[in-house]
């Protein structure tokens, strides 16, 4: 488009062309995207029939014992919601997901901003950060369960100069507990640094500077600052992890395997030991549709949250 | 942030050793961080018979990895990784496939229940895995599905089909429709402006998702652990298998843990810059 005749030649045929798209039967224009969409459908089509299967399964006493299952209605997430065992999942779950979230918000959020200072010590370290990220969590949890071995894991070879050579980690209820958190810990911080380093990078720069000319301290900056601007970028990490721990299986099945005792089984632990080593179907299924309920629900807040976010910054741009 | 910091960086610029004890607090992180897998390194480089004996010192050798890779404990590690890399490979191509027209078509077209679709299929990406996978272990013994590559790739795709979708969405949805509707003017059909403009236009995209996807894919556990036996059994399942036994084999089991990460490490690093706006579902655009 160099000349002026040439855009308005452009112009011209641009209407032509726009009359030609006009050209095509409305119906089948509306029908298109569903069209492109199908085949993403069918295939999700064929997870959500297991769900679906799952769930009527779930309104029989369907097991290994009973092969010719009886229809017993909603008995089953009667018993889920009478038995101890359940509620006893659900506070580990809770403690599970609350204390990994936590520790990882207020971990990843402090190494972001130590990766944003860019020291050439940072810089070097920022290239690694995802490491451990990228480590299948079942691999990290077989990882720390060898480096925690009592009497011949590392750690406890590391502490013996300090008077604490026989730590039982994952033997006893809350040291197992606080194992698994540990090596979430380790996993995904990772995961919210990455998130909060990439906000910190995208805040505009003038209000710090104003700051800096009033003379405003760090604490302050940080506080009235940076912590407000950044919550978004940080919330959704946060989201993103609790969600995530509330469905925790792969840490908690290779570190501690539920135990001890009924230490660790959080839900998703329970639902595999009725339905897979227990053999009573239909009993830990109803466990897995409680605990996707909860998810569902979680998940659905963040979507509107992410909406709400996603409008505010396109009015900000604008 | 100990309570020194916070006390002393009030006057920025002033004190150096303030910097040098943010480093300081940097390194104790990294050091966190990354001793697990060196010290993974050590254990697999460490003969059987010095395995508990002096931590730091001990004369290295490779026989951890041959025994892994040799199959010698009846445990064919190889075949694993093998299996490993056929249904991740596959889950990512039937993913692309069906979900970048799914991507293209509702970050272009607002059309009725888009939303609601979108949202569906974002909805997995949060669904306790248990509660498919056991209707799925019933209905593939049924189908004769369990323990095979179909199977596992149907499956997969839990995990490779939002992903796929929702970031390639942002990418789309980033691009000008004017494009689009330039080529169409220049005669393209709507199908050759997605093949010889969009399409193109998102590669650098496609490959990084495709990467993301494909490290996820290789990282899952309960899929495997439940819907395969021996013969499509992944390297995440295999590499449990070496704490089983009477004397669990440390050595073996550091070796096979750090066999089974080399993938996903290493595409990691070759991607790092596409990373967050596939961590984050394209939440957060880098």
């Amino acid at each position: 488009m160099t000349s002026l005749t040439e855009t308005d030649h452009g112009a011209a045929s641009r209407e032509e062309g726009a009359r030609q798209v006009r050209a095509v039967p409305r119906w089948r224009r509306g029908l298109r995207p569903y069209l492109l969409i199908v085949p993403a459908l069918l295939l999700t089509g064929g997870i959500l029939y297991p769900f679906g299967l799952g769930l009527y399964y779930t309104l029989f006493d369907f097991s290994a014992s009973k092969p010719q299952p009886d229809m017993v209605g909603f008995e089953n997430y009667r018993t889920v919601f009478t038995q101890e065992a359940f509620w006893n999942s659900a506070w580990v779950t809770v403690l599970y997901a609350v204390g990994a979230a936590a520790v990882e918000t207020v971990l990843g959020v402090a190494v972001a901003l130590l990766l944003h200072r860019s020291s050439l010590i940072g810089r070097v370290l920022e290239k690694i950060l995802i490491l451990p990220l990228m480590i299948a969590p079942v691999i990290a949890a077989i990882i720390w369960k060898l480096m925690l071995q009592p009497s011949v894991g590392v750690i406890n070879h590391l502490l013996k100069p300090f008077g604490l050579g026989g730590v039982q980690w994952t033997d006893t209820p809350t040291g197992a507990l606080l194992s698994s958190i540990a090596v979430d810990v380790w996993v995904y911080t990772p995961f919210v640094a990455i998130l909060a380093l990439a906000g910190l990078r995208s805040l505009p720069t003038s209000p710090f500077e104003a700051a800096a000319v009033d003379g405003a301290g760090w604490w302050y900056t940080f506080r009235r600052l940076t912590l407000p601007m950044l919550w978004p970028y940080v919330l959704v990490a946060v989201i993103f992890r609790f969600m995530d721990s509330l469905k925790v299986f792969d840490i908690i099945y290779a570190l501690t395997e539920g135990g001890p005792g009924d230490s660790t089984v959080v839900l998703q632990i329970r639902a595999y030991l009725e339905a897979i080593r227990f053999q009573r179907y239909s009993f830990g299924i109803s466990y897995t549709i409680v605990l996707w309920a909860v998810v569902y629900l979680a998940a659905m807040v963040l979507v509107r949250y992410l909406g709400r976010l996603q409008n505010r910054a396109a009015e900000v741009s604008k | 942030m100990t309570r020194k910091d916070r006390r002393s960086e009030r006057k920025p610029g002033g004190k150096p050793w303030l910097g040098w004890l943010a480093d300081a607090a940097l390194v104790l992180y990294f050091v966190f961080a990354l001793f697990p897998i060196a010290w993974m390194v050590i254990l697999s480089l460490k003969p059987a018979n010095q395995l508990f004996s002096t931590y730091f010192s001990f004369t290295p050798t490779l026989d951890s990895y041959r025994t892994v890779l040799g199959d010698s404990e009846g445990i064919p590690f190889v075949r694993f990784f093998v299996n490993s890399l056929v249904v991740s490979l596959g889950a990512v191509a039937l993913s692309l496939v069906v979900g970048l027209p799914a991507a293209y078509a509702s970050a272009r077209w607002r059309f009725k229940g888009s939303e609601n679709l979108m949202f569906t299929l974002l909805s997995f990406r949060f669904a306790p895995e248990l509660t498919v996978i056991i209707p799925l272990f019933v209905l593939y013994q049924k189908l004769g599905l369990f323990d095979t590559y179909v199977g596992m790739v149907w499956v997969l795709q839990l995990v490779t089909l939002p992903l796929i979708v929702w970031i390639m969405r942002s990418y789309f949805a980033d691009l000008t429709p004017e494009l689009e509707q330039a080529a169409l003017l220049d005669g393209y059909t709507r199908k050759q402006a997605f093949f010889k403009v969009a399409l193109p236009l998102v590669k650098p995209g496609i490959a990084a998702v495709s990467l993301l996807a494909f490290i996820f894919a290789w990282n899952n556990f309960v899929f495997p652990l439940i819907l395969t036996s021996s013969q499509a059994q992944t390297v995440t399942v295999g590499a449990l298998s070496f704490l089983g036994g009477d004397r669990p084999k440390y050595n073996l089991t550091a070796a096979a843990a750090l066999v089974s990460v080399v993938p996903p490490l290493l595409l990691a690093l070759t991607i790092q810059r596409y990373l967050v706006r596939g961590l984050s579902f394209g939440a957060v655009k880098s």
